[in-house]
């Protein structure tokens, strides 16, 4: 063997006996999803920084929450200096840093985006057991369960629903977005196109697809002309009053506040 | 010559009714028609809430950028002189994006075409400025190609610094333009500084026609030349800024037609100036149309299609008046 292996070696020992000794990991999250999900598992003192997005007016869904903790850019050498036990990233996290970091020997998990619901409870208690709270995830999980079931209990009719965002785009099958629609208990009309991932619905064509009603996003600050489709005249018939916010961004219980305010408008649960 | 009246208005209504009629949804002639007088079920409001009001923008971006085409190229006696060129669209893109990013727009119902047109009166002014009264080629050029620089340049910052994220993607919208998704809010919005602009513009035929023997002979004839001139910049930034706002910055359509209609005119500028509102509108419909046909579901730009058509266009007019530059 040699020696830069050994030392190595005796490195990852020594580190990971420290773990041990020291009780939960702490940690510090690069992604806006993994900021949220450690905000609601861990110990507050085992966070050491979450993302600046965390605090994001329009992304997140825990923007006051996240004021508490401190807050990292997403470099390495920030982060490497904050000495954490372990690193959460997302899928997309930028790869210079995520490999900077890896390659100083630092532990870094990387989670991918949940694109359903199985993923949300994937997710948690792949956190719970990286955050050295199995139990608390498990309950997380129970939980989420129990009221998603309550949520979608006396749901009879399902009205047909079109996602709509900036530029005409709407969120296909595969989407969280998708599963907090259909949830709520409306069919999502891009299942009707055949769209898996998403894509572009010309405004004409969404008219004579004639939706029972259309969810847009909330606008961001600033003017966007690709924005403006979603004050067009010929959408107004269909709108919504509920938007998609930033608890429909990130996999984790938080979207079933979502799916409770969607179903303010649904049919069979409006008169509750 | 006695034919292009009637060739032209024909041609116009055939182009408009093929605009409200070509759409993602496919609808027979007959249904489509109906649904836009009565405005009934969904094709009723495609009718009348998105095909009726971009064929309407698509006459007035033709009207406005074929009218000042032509004035300006007779004022100047220059056929390069279009608003694209010489960089007044860019700037009018300049000032409807900066009112809309400070969020000048949204104060009062007028605010974006305002500001649009403000930006573009200070382009007028200064490519006016350094073109000189008889509108050399080079300096004229080379004028519109720094105001356009330059427009070009602060319209992307303005972008860049936008917080909304959509923002950035939206440059090209502003130096290409599209007629696509718009509503009857930008038609009214355009149509009050449009009409205005027209007019303007249009009372310039006796002037432009006397301007066409010469300076001298325009002002012995009782051309008062000063004030032609600032009717010219204000009809231009009116007409042009107005349309920019609502529809970005469509180039080459007030070089494209003026040229193809003079030798029907008899090269008669008060003439030309009536055949090329026509002609422009036609060839933005049309354009429009080919914008829809190629890529249906795709978000084509108009102003790619017309740089398509305008800028071999322009290189033969260089080419042909390459004398004159040195």
């Amino acid at each position: 063997m040699r020696p830069s292996k050994v030392i190595t070696l005796a490195l990852a020992l020594i580190t990971g006996a420290s773990v041990v000794e020291a009780g939960p990991p702490r940690v510090v999250s690069m992604n806006l999803c993994t900021d949220q999900l450690v905000m609601q598992i861990a110990d507050p003192d085992q966070i050491i920084s979450l993302s600046a997005m965390a605090r994001d007016e329009h992304s997140s869904a825990m923007r006051d929450e996240a004021r508490k903790y401190a807050q990292n850019t997403g470099s390495a050498e920030q982060i490497y200096l904050t000495k954490p036990d372990l690193i959460l990233a997302g899928l997309y996290t930028e790869k210079a840093s995520v490999n900077m970091l890896q390659s100083l020997g630092l532990q870094v998990e990387i989670f991918d985006p949940e694109e359903s619901f199985d993923n949300i409870r994937d997710n948690i208690r792949r956190m719970g057991d990286l955050l050295g709270h199995p139990d608390r995830a498990a309950r997380m999980v129970a939980d989420f369960d129990q009221r998603l079931a309550d949520l979608q209990s006396g749901i009879t009719t399902r009205p047909r629903a079109a996602l709509y965002g900036a530029n005409g785009y709407t969120s296909g099958v595969q989407s969280l977005s998708h599963h907090i629609l259909t949830a709520a208990g409306f069919d999502n009309i891009a299942q009707e196109l055949g769209l898996t991932w998403g894509g572009r619905i010309p405004l004409e064509r969404l008219i004579v697809l004639n939706p029972d009603v259309v969810i847009t996003g909330r606008p961001f600050r600033g003017h966007s002309r690709g924005e403006e489709i979603l004050r067009h005249p010929a959408l107004a018939p269909f709108k919504m009053a509920a938007h998609t916010d930033a608890r429909w961004v990130c996999g984790t219980p938080l979207v079933l506040d979502a799916i409770q305010d969607l179903q303010r408008e649904h049919p069979d649960k409006r008169t509750q | 010559m006695k034919l292009l009246w009637p060739f032209l208005i024909v041609v116009l209504i055939l182009t408009f009714a093929a605009s409200i009629l070509i759409g993602q949804a496919n609808a027979p002639i007959a249904d489509s028609l109906a649904a836009l007088m009565t405005g009934d079920g969904p094709l009723g409001r495609i009718m009348q809430d998105i095909r009726l009001p971009r064929a309407l923008l698509g006459v007035m971006v033709g009207v406005s950028l074929g009218l000042s085409g032509a004035a300006i190229q007779g004022y100047l006696r220059n056929p390069l002189a279009e608003p694209g060129i010489i960089g007044i669209s860019g700037a009018a893109s300049l000032g409807a994006v900066v009112s809309l990013q400070t969020g000048f727009a949204a104060v009062f119902w007028l605010a974006l075409p305002l500001s649009a047109l403000g930006s573009a009166f200070l382009a007028v002014l200064i490519i006016l400025a350094l073109a000189g009264p008889r509108g050399g080629s080079l300096t004229l050029i080379l004028a519109g190609i720094a105001v356009s620089a330059l427009a070009g340049a602060l319209t992307s910052l303005a972008l860049n610094l936008s917080p909304n994220p959509y923002a950035t993607y939206e440059i090209v919208f502003w130096m290409m333009g599209s007629l696509a998704d718009r509503s009857m809010d930008h038609v009214w919005l355009a149509l009050p500084f449009c009409l205005v602009g027209w007019v303007m513009i249009a009372s310039l035929g006796p002037a432009l026609n006397a301007l066409s023997l010469g300076e001298d002979t325009a002002a012995s004839m009782g051309i008062n030349l000063t004030r032609s001139r600032l009717i010219l910049i204000i009809g231009v930034a009116c007409s042009v800024g107005a349309v920019t706002a609502v529809s970005g910055a469509i180039g080459f359509v007030g070089l494209v037609v003026p040229h193809i209609l003079r030798p029907f005119v008899g090269a008669r500028p008060s003439v030309l100036v009536w055949a090329s509102a026509l002609g422009g509108a036609i060839m933005i419909l049309a354009a429009d149309i080919l914008v829809r046909i190629v890529l249906p579901d795709g978000d084509l730009k108009l102003g790619v299609v017309m740089a398509l058509i305008g800028a071999p266009l322009f290189l033969h007019l260089i080419y042909k008046t390459r004398g004159d530059l040195q």
